[in-house]
């Protein structure tokens, strides 16, 4: 039957080559050739000579660039710190919640993830510049504080100076956390879904309380999830371009503002590519720490 | 007497229930707020002056955010169908065939998921300048072929996730009882296994739209003068000034996300309940 195992073949090929294709000429070539770029130098403007030089990796291992990445591991940790602190209460809620809230909690998690990252970023610089809803809260509060002392007899406080709230560090962590909440949210919810809960039943009859269960009994069984979160979140708060770009100061430049910066302005394009393939190291270093880490355990879906 | 609860219904703990009203405002009180002042009938956008449409008026003569806003939609609409072809034959091939290579393979289709939004936004503008430059007098659906392809090449992947989990429920007998009765691969692919991933397939093209639709990073890097999207135009818009108009256009974009969202639950829903 020459003819069907001649079909199966034309199927297969059907099949394999247009996606191959795509990948290997709209995804990999890009990149490989960023990846050239890196040994490369500026010729004139516009050319580039890829001569295998390694100064640009030099260059990028100067203080000021490790500087600037140190900052940017420092901050992607900070904000997947918080992250956690902050979404494993939520997630907990969302597994013990009931089965008819439970789908809407995770929708009211899921929907700012939807919603464009550059309007989220815009409704922060709302909430956060000086005459921004933060500010005017904390004006309010310190306008009735003001008159509560003179109620009492005292001093009322002098007048209000707005806090500067944007264009710095500070800014930046609130804006990537406000990002970056449902990536932490959901992994720690699918692992904390499969966790066997008579198992906690067991801790609290047995007298521990409720921290010490959380702490010696969900905390260590939900492990795996919770270092998927704490990747799943670091990756792409290590690379963000839009949220320091837009809430930083001129002190808040993460590690993707300055590859852009090479692109653009200073049109130093060899040595941006040399920064982009350092980020894009740091990142498959933690994908593979994350392998590392939850080896020989079942691969977990996420529902996003 | 304290209340009497289960130990582990949690949500009645009046310490988690106070944390997930503050999460929840987090989260939502910046857009609830972003959405309020689009309708606020003054410049500033702090203080309640009372309701206009005025914004909405100026959004609608504002010629170049509506091109930008019909570039974006025509970008979304191609690199969704282009994103599902590739992302559904993707899914297809590592289902169902073993083939030298397939591990490198299957890591090549999931790389776009984890690389560094900045780093595919430059690898595009080095490819779409510097080896084949796309042609830049090119009437207009064609001129916004370089971000399609940009697109395309970060939407394919969630498609092949989104299209693979389905592929998993299926019957494999099912074809192979098309082909006892005389189906050719093809007949066998059309009438048996798309019927099958359909509703995956609607997911994963909304999944793909709104994600196209959303970019800003990598089309901030391959789009030109000519070929602004509306999140790159609301960017330079919020780089001068911060008016209600962009809180109009912000608003305009949330609320089509969240139709396309609520379409995309109403298929889902729909699918567990043919499956089940």
């Amino acid at each position: 039957m020459a003819t069907q195992t001649q079909e199966r073949r034309l199927a297969f090929l059907a099949t394999a080559l247009p996606p191959i294709a795509w990948v290997v000429v709209f995804f990999l070539a890009p990149l490989a050739i960023v990846w050239a770029y890196s040994f490369g130098q500026n010729a004139s403007l516009t050319e580039v000579d890829i001569s295998g030089t390694f100064a640009n990796y030099a260059r990028a291992l100067e203080p000021l660039y490790l500087g600037i990445f140190a900052k940017s591991i420092f901050v992607a940790g900070i904000t997947t710190l918080l992250c956690l602190i902050i979404g494993f209460p939520v997630a907990l809620a969302i597994v013990f919640a009931s089965e008819r809230w439970r789908p809407w909690m995770l929708l009211l998690i899921m929907l700012p993830f939807w919603t464009n990252l550059l309007i989220r970023t815009y409704a922060l610089i709302a909430v956060l510049r000086t005459e921004g809803y933060a500010n005017f809260t904390l004006e309010w509060l310190w306008d009735r504080a003001s008159w509560l002392m003179t109620l009492v007899g005292l001093q009322p406080l002098g007048d209000f100076t707005p806090l500067q709230l944007l264009y710095n560090n500070f800014a930046v962590v609130v804006g990537l956390v406000y990002v970056h909440l449902p990536f932490m949210v959901l992994p720690l919810y699918a692992a904390l879904d499969r966790l066997d809960k008579s198992l906690i039943e067991a801790s609290l009859d047995l007298g521990a309380g409720h921290l010490r269960t959380l702490f010696s009994i969900v905390v260590p069984l939900a492990l795996p999830g919770i270092i998927s979160g704490i990747i799943i979140t670091f990756v792409p708060a290590l690379g963000a371009y839009l949220t320091p770009d837009l809430l930083g100061g001129p002190d808040s430049q993460m590690i993707a503002n300055v590859i852009e910066r090479q692109f653009k302005k200073a049109n130093d394009w060899p040595f941006g590519a040399a920064l982009s393939f350092l980020l894009m190291y740091a990142t498959f270093a933690a994908i593979a720490l994350r392998a590392y880490l939850s080896r020989g355990k079942p691969p977990e879906g996420h529902g996003i | 007497m304290a209340q009497r609860r289960a130990p582990l219904e949690y949500n009645r703990m009046w310490q988690i229930r106070i944390w997930l009203f503050a999460v929840f405002f987090f989260l939502y009180a910046p857009l609830v707020a972003l959405i309020a002042f689009s309708f606020n009938d003054s410049k500033r956008n702090i203080v309640w002056r009372g309701f206009t449409l005025d914004y909405y008026r100026k959004l609608f003569n504002n010629q170049d955010l509506l091109i930008a806003f019909a570039n974006s939609l025509t970008i979304a609409l191609f690199a969704t169908l282009i994103a599902l072809v590739v992302g559904a034959l993707a899914a297809v091939l590592l289902w169902r065939y073993r083939f030298a290579g397939k591990v490198a393979v299957e890591g090549a289709f999931t790389l776009p998921l984890v690389v560094p939004e900045i780093c595919m936004g430059v690898s595009m503008l080095l490819f779409f300048t510097r080896v084949a430059p796309w042609p830049n007098n090119l009437i207009w659906p064609l001129s916004l072929g370089s971000i399609i392809i940009a697109h395309v090449s970060f939407c394919f992947p969630f498609v092949a996730l989104v299209v693979g989990a389905r592929l998993a429920s299926f019957n494999k007998e099912q074809e192979e009882a098309a082909r006892d009765l005389g189906a050719n691969d093809w007949q066998a692919f059309r009438d048996v296994l798309l019927p099958h991933i359909r509703p995956a397939l609607i997911a994963g093209g909304l999944l793909a739209f709104t994600l196209s639709l959303d970019d800003f990073v990598i089309t901030f890097f391959t789009s030109g003068p000519d070929t602004i999207t509306f999140p790159v135009k609301v960017y330079s818009m919020l780089r001068f000034s911060v008016t209600p108009e962009v809180n109009a256009a912000s608003t305009m974009l949330i609320l089509l996300t969240i139709v396309l969202m609520a379409i995309m639950m109403v298929m889902q829903s729909r699918a567990q309940k043919a499956k089940g």
